[in-house]
């Protein structure tokens, strides 16, 4: 039998069969004996204090367990740094209940409790409350002049701020041969996974609970929870086998996790909490932000001048920020730049990263801008983004670890057919359709943070190789278990990895595109040390034929060891184990990428997306008819899945430039649009023609897989593509996400 | 205040149902207050059916009920007495999956899964339907069901295959 790599095979989900089978169970699906039902009830007003809550009557109700609210919640810890998480901003971090002060609209203020759901949301339905209300501020656009700069902290680490100014933007621009001013807006968006957010909490007995939460990270969960209520880190155990979708928005615990913990510590009972599509506006979105641009390039088209500023969003407690003006001249190496970025705080709950937070902001302004400056200088827009390549990243005056985003021009100019652009606006039309071609670069930064990883040779002979990191559905089992498996040379049926439980090592969030590089690395660290633990097992067997053997005479291939030099000599794991006395082997290890190597590089996934839009001349109906991305992330480890994060990405940049946006009422302070109904997102007769390259990458410095995520390259650069292909069709430049066919008429 | 009065209470009284599910006689003893999607999560412990909203707008809570696929969150249990249900926990034969989810496996069709039993169920109805022929129709018809990872061109590459295949048997 021919022993593949697993790495880079096309391996179907591993989980596929219990999820179309419907025995894969997410955290609202867990059923305990007596367990009791939480329901939320969210403040209508903005900002102001609860005057009162008339429990009384509901609690008359029989079966309505108990009700909690500010007033009669337990004390609890004291202090912000208790309430924080592994993704908290600087600020202080929300509160459930902590006091009668209402901060945003749709803030919880009570949880009742009843033995049934339908009870408990009958009882959240009647429960009357009266507020004393204040003024509010909810819209970012009237006061931009009010915006500062935001305060630092530990997360500033992962979102660094704008580097200085450099050289003389204003004279550049000024004397430039070209010149584009503009400025782009978009709406608040919010994540919406299908599944809603839910805590099931089993009460394990006093101060004891596993908890089965809808989250991006057990450990920043099973933390969150010991801190605030006092518990023994080892009496919580957070367990996540299924997310049904997050994006970002189960990156910090949320406010059901609390509750429901909260009510089962209370209560003596185990309960669950599930939100409605409704709350699930209430907490965490994409943050509307104003980005405004000047760009200026010399007469041979090279962009030398870059003004990039943007203001976005955050809550009154938590200072949120997004990288968004850093991208611009590391992916165009002007020599005089003015990057600024300010925060408006408003009376909004604090925002959350959503599926590629800041870059995809920031790629809508400077993609667009770079079109527009294309078409200034009447240069096609693709040969405009080769003559300004960035060859290094000169906003740090350091190299690439990799960067094959000329291949992916290429390549996908080549499949998409880019040639046959004409390159005037309002030129190309099919019938009374107007037709446009556009394109954009996508960037995205590869990341990757120390996680730990245990490996351990079975008593049957094969690998099981654990880590508390989840599955959002982005395919993490599935490419762990190919990496894991290459390091014992051993078909994927005997590797097993076990996931999405606190009790497991230590693995930080789930996001930013970094749990390949970081939870993969750990288990190649874990796979290299358990390997050593083997061969020293083997080496002592009596007669062993491999006792003069070294790390670099053996090979560990057909479930055993085998010597290089002899490949007949053989020694199974099965017979090792024996030998160890029937005893598993195994080992813990943890892997720390190497800062001071990889500060010396900037480490990003590129992508190049061609799209063409078919607009309805006269209804203005804006359609994607196809779009193809080309995509370098380094070494590609299961092309299957990794194609799919992709085109999932690319839906993702079609919703964001033409449905998706949650809409205020600023009079009231409030979401107007907060269901699946209102809250556009593609159907399926919205999805056309998608295509998917992959481009050669190798990078031998990133880290050991050659790997860079895949979540959010393939989304950055839709969004401008089709803004850009819009501009082709009918010559009207929107700077407004999303837009819409009114804009057209 | 008006809360839960005597009649009122009378009228949450639980019935007994009778249904089939999965080919499985099953008594359900429910308040007439409890959707046919919570009937099925929350009493028979049949969680493959999905709630993402609860108003009819995501398609995650599709079954099939009488042949024909509906939203087990807009309709309320005790409407369905007597009824044959099959969720995505009774579409396979035994340890053989069902074309549609071979179909979703083989093409990706999924990445968290949570929307995927309503897809599955949805296809087969729709299907059964014989009204959508073309990939155009079949998108449109399987439009009520919301994906929000973006699996859904590798949807209907699934849903696509399995009908060519049945349509040329």
């Amino acid at each position: 039998m021919l022993d593949l790599p697993q790495i880079g095979q096309p391996v179907s989900r591993l989980e596929g069969r219990a999820k179309v089978t419907g025995t894969a169970k997410y955290a609202g699906e867990y059923n305990a004996d007596g367990l009791l039902y939480g329901y939320v009830v969210n403040s209508t007003i903005t900002r102001g204090k609860i005057v009162h809550i008339d429990t009384n009557a509901v609690k008359e109700i029989e079966g309505v367990i108990e009700v909690f609210t500010h007033e009669n919640r337990p004390s609890l810890a004291w202090f912000d740094m208790q309430y924080s998480d592994m993704d908290a901003p600087p600020g202080s971090p929300f509160r459930p209940l902590q006091n009668a002060e209402i901060k945003y609209n749709g803030q919880p203020i009570a949880l009742i409790v009843a033995e049934t759901f339908e009870l408990a949301r009958y009882a959240a339905s009647i429960l009357k409350v009266s507020y004393q209300g204040e003024s509010f501020e909810t819209d970012l656009y009237n006061h931009q002049n009010e915006a500062r700069d935001p305060k630092k902290g530990v997360a500033t680490l992962l979102k660094p701020l704008p580097p200085k100014p450099k050289g003389d933007f204003e004279k550049a621009f000024s004397d430039s041969a070209a010149q584009v001013s503009a400025e782009f807006v978009h709406g608040t968006e919010h994540h919406n996974p299908i599944e809603l957010f839910a805590t099931t909490t089993i009460y394990e007995g006093e101060g004891k609970v596993t908890i089965y939460d809808k989250t991006q990270g057990t450990i920043n969960c099973q933390l969150y929870v010991g801190n605030i209520f006092g518990l023994h880190f080892k009496n919580v155990r957070v367990i996540s086998p299924y997310v049904g979708g997050a994006f970002g928005s189960g990156l910090r615990p949320q406010y059901q996790l609390f509750l429901s913990v909260m009510a089962a510590l209370q209560l003596k009972r185990s309960i669950r909490v599930t939100l409605d599509r409704q709350q699930m506006y209430t907490f965490g979105h994409r943050p509307p932000t104003i980005q405004k641009t000047r760009f200026g390039a010399d007469s041979d088209g090279k962009v030398n001048a870059i003004n990039h500023t943007a203001i976005g969003e955050t809550s009154r407690h938590e200072d949120y920020t997004e990288v968004v003006v850093n991208w611009a001249n590391i992916i165009y190496p002007a020599k005089n730049t003015i990057l600024e970025y300010q925060l408006l705080p408003m009376d909004v709950s604090s925002p959350l990263d959503m599926r590629a937070p800041g870059g995809s902001t920031a790629s809508h302004a400077i993609e667009s801008t770079m079109d527009e400056l294309a078409h200034k200088m009447k240069i096609d827009p693709m040969q405009f983004r080769l003559i300004n390549y960035a060859d290094i990243d000169v906003s740090e005056n350091r190299p690439f670890s990799s960067k094959e985003l000329r291949q992916c021009y290429i390549q996908g100019a080549e499949k998409f057919g880019w040639a046959e652009r004409n390159p005037e606006p309002r030129s190309m039309r099919r019938g009374h359709k107007l037709v446009g071609y556009g394109m954009a670069t996508g960037f995205w930064e590869a990341m990757s943070i120390p996680a730990r990883a245990e490996a351990v040779l079975t008593r049957e002979g094969k690998l099981r190789v654990s880590s508390a990191v989840t599955d959002i559905g982005t395919g993490t089992l599935t490419v762990m278990t190919q990496i894991a498996a290459d390091e014992l040379g051993l078909p994927l049926d005997d590797v097993q990895f076990c996931y999405g439980d606190s009790k497991m090592p230590f693995a930080p969030i789930q996001g930013g595109s970094f749990t390949l590089a970081t939870v993969g690395s750990a288990i190649k660290v874990a796979g290299k040390a358990l390997r050593k633990k083997i061969l020293k097992k083997a080496k002592e067997m009596k007669n062993s034929p491999l006792k003069n053997a070294s790390d670099g005479d053996v090979i560990f291939e057909r479930g055993g060891i085998s010597l290089k030099s002899n490949p007949d000599v053989l020694i199974s794991f099965r017979e090792i184990i024996v030998a160890n006395e029937d005893k598993e082997i195994k080992t813990t290890n943890m892997s720390v990428p190497n800062v001071f190597k990889l500060k010396n590089y900037t480490r990003a996934a590129h992508s190049a997306a061609f799209v063409e839009v078919e607009i309805d001349e006269e209804l203005g109906t804006i359609q994607v008819k196809r779009a193809v991305t080309a995509v370098a992330a380094g070494k590609i480890i299961n092309p299957k899945t990794a194609r799919s994060q992709i085109l999932g990405g690319m839906i993702w940049g079609i919703s964001k430039a033409l449905y998706e946006e949650t809409i205020s009422d600023h009079r009231y302070g409030r979401y107007m649009n907060q269901n699946l109904g209102e809250y556009h997102i593609p159907s399926h007769a919205d999805v056309h023609e998608l295509d998917v390259i992959f481009v050669e990458e190798k990078d031998e410095i990133i880290n050991e897989l050659g790997s860079k995520g895949v979540g959010e390259i393939g989304l950055v650069a839709m969004a401008p593509a089709i803004s850009n292909a819009i501009f082709h069709a009918t010559g009207k430049r929107i700077n407004k996400l999303p837009i819409h066919f009114d804009e057209l008429l | 205040m008006e809360i839960v009065t005597k009649s009122t209470r009378n009228v949450l009284q639980p019935r007994l149902l009778s249904l089939r599910v999965n080919g499985v006689p099953r008594i359900l003893e429910v308040s007439p207050w409890v959707s046919l999607l919570d009937g099925l999560r929350d009493h028979l412990d049949l969680t493959g059916t999905k709630k993402g909203c609860d108003h009819g707008q995501c398609g995650a809570c599709t079954v099939i009920c009488d042949g024909k696929r509906i939203l087990s969150c807009l309709t309320l249990a005790v409407m369905k007495n007597g009824s044959e249900i099959t969720t995505i926990e009774g579409i396979s034969n035994g340890d053989e999956l069902h074309p549609l989810q071979k179909a979703f496996i083989e093409h990706d069709a999924f990445q968290c899964g949570y929307c995927t039993p309503g897809q599955i169920c949805s296809a087969i109805g729709m299907i059964d339907e014989k009204k959508a022929q073309t990939r155009a129709e079949v998108k449109d018809s399987m439009s009520g069901n919301l994906c929000r990872c973006g699996a859904n061109s590798n949807i209907i590459d699934a849903i696509m295959e399995v009908k060519e295949r049945r349509n040329h048997a």
